[in-house]
């Protein structure tokens, strides 16, 4: 258990410009008590990891719905570790087939959770992330 | 960063401005972890140097966008800039959802700028207790203008007024509200008004109304010889900007001059006093309350005795 709020970025990586799913898990985690930064859609995995760098949040949640995971990852991975942030817990959410979440799952994200996951299940796998890795 | 990094070395790092160990600090000063302690007394020692600018007017007032085109002008003049952005948790939840980031999208790339969301925490006075310490870091790590931006919706959210060298309220046309807000207190506070989004028709009834109640409430600034400006602008133009950054410029050098500089500092040291004596105040009695609240409360509950008695029984019991 942390003794502060669990900080998460929701950052919406490609050119799908649908963000109506990504705000109803940003309401989801609030209503749970984490504290949300939402940094708005289109984003390259550059800029997202700068501004999850400057947050320091807890957990990185990227989605994506255009087709690009397997590109993206390896680049935020990549990129977490030269800025010294390999700590930092990466989940996936969007729309992929089955054979791409075990290839993300072998880069390093942590969980995918796809369009239909609960949100109490999304809420609880942070959580459980979160508390596995500890204060850092 | 794993293994768990020493806030010492944390501290080092972050005077070369590495960013993940900025933002490491931060993360340590909001969870107030006695490990930090040591090393946040170190970089208050270390710091000093920043021009701390608030920003605060009501939701919609267009801070936000104000906070990205002004840190774009900044960084043209060569500063780095440090931006602050709080908004309100949840009372519910004590979550909180932080947006203000996607009105700054443009600053994400510039090495010369770090941005950092952060929520209030339940904290009364608009301010997270973690927000002064952010300053901190940020003003230890190099970087010579900090805006901090802060929800203001009346008297009791104003606290970044005392925290801030230079103070902006942002007011602009068409929430219906503006005037209200002022009204609430904002009027005082303000080194400098602005009144954004000035490519709208009915902007400049706001501006209007904005310099008629400055004029009838004469005692404004804090400052007494300074007079307070309203700057009409549009972050969509561009309007006004340079105005803005010329009346900043005129404030920080006014405040700078021996007397009020010496005044304000003054200030705000006693601010940060009070608000960290406040925070372990409200640590300790948390703490050491909680063995007695149960009982507390039944009496209460019962009507045994009444709330005032018994807070204070509370609080003889848990602090001595
Ligand atoms: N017309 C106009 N709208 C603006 C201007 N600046 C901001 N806005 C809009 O006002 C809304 C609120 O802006 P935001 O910066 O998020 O306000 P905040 O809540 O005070 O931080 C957004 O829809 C902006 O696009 C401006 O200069 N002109
Ligand atoms: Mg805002």
């Amino acid at each position: 258990m942390l003794t502060r709020p669990i900080r998460v970025l929701l950052a919406k990586v490609g050119l799908d410009g649908h963000d109506r799913g990504i705000r109803v898990v940003a309401r989801t985690l609030r209503d749970a008590g984490m504290d949300v930064i939402y940094s708005g859609l289109h984003r390259t995995p550059e800029e997202v990891v700068t501004a999850a760098i400057q947050e320091d949040v807890d957990v990185l949640g990227v989605s994506l719905l255009s087709g690009v995971q397997l590109t993206v990852f390896p680049k935020i991975f990549r990129l977490l570790d030269s800025k010294g942030a390999n700590d930092m817990i990466v989940v996936a959410g969007g729309v992929m087939p089955d054979e791409d979440v075990l290839e993300l799952r072998k880069m390093g994200v942590k969980e995918v959770m796809l369009q239909d996951t609960p949100p109490d299940m999304i809420v609880a796998t942070l959580t459980r992330l979160v508390s596995e890795r500890g204060e850092r | 960063m794993s293994p768990y990094v020493p806030s010492g070395e944390l501290v080092e790092r972050a005077a070369t401005g590495e960013t993940a160990a900025i933002g490491r600090l931060i993360s340590r000063a909001e969870a107030n972890m006695a490990e930090a302690r040591g090393a946040l007394a170190e970089i208050y020692l270390r710091a000093g140097r920043s021009h701390v600018i608030g920003i605060t007017g009501v939701p919609g007032s267009g801070k936000s966008t104000l906070v990205a085109s002004l840190t774009a002008k900044l960084r043209r003049k060569g500063s780095k800039v440090g931006v602050i952005a709080v908004d309100p948790s949840s009372p519910y939840s004590g979550g909180a959802i932080l947006g203000d980031r996607i009105r700054m999208s443009d600053l994400v790339m510039d090495p010369g700028v770090y941005i950092r969301s952060m929520a209030t925490h339940g904290s009364v006075g608009g301010l997270a207790h973690a927000t002064l310490s952010a300053i901190d870091i940020l003003d230890f790590a190099g970087f010579d203008t900090i805006i901090v931006e802060t929800v203001g919706v009346g008297q009791d959210e104003v606290e970044i007024a005392k925290a801030s060298h230079t103070t902006i309220v942002v007011s602009a046309p068409g929430l219906g509200d503006e005037i209200q807000a002022i009204k609430a207190g904002m009027l005082e506070i303000a080194d400098i008004h602005v009144v954004s989004k000035c490519d709208r028709s009915d902007a400049n009834k706001t501006l209007v109304d904005i310099k008629q109640m400055l004029t009838l409430d004469a005692a404004t600034s804090r400052l007494p010889a300074w007079r307070t400006p309203v700057v009409g602008l549009s972050s969509y133009t561009g309007d006004g900007y340079p105005e803005l950054v010329e009346e900043i410029e005129k404030h920080r050098a006014f405040a700078s001059g021996v007397k009020p500089s010496a005044a304000r500092e003054a200030s705000i040291a006693s601010f940060r006093l009070q608000k960290t004596a406040e925070t372990l105040l409200m640590d300790r009695f948390a703490t050491s309350s909680a063995r007695f609240r149960k009982s507390i409360t039944e009496r209460l509950q019962k009507r045994e005795s009444d709330p005032y008695s018994l807070a204070n029984e509370l609080l003889t019991l848990s602090l001595g």
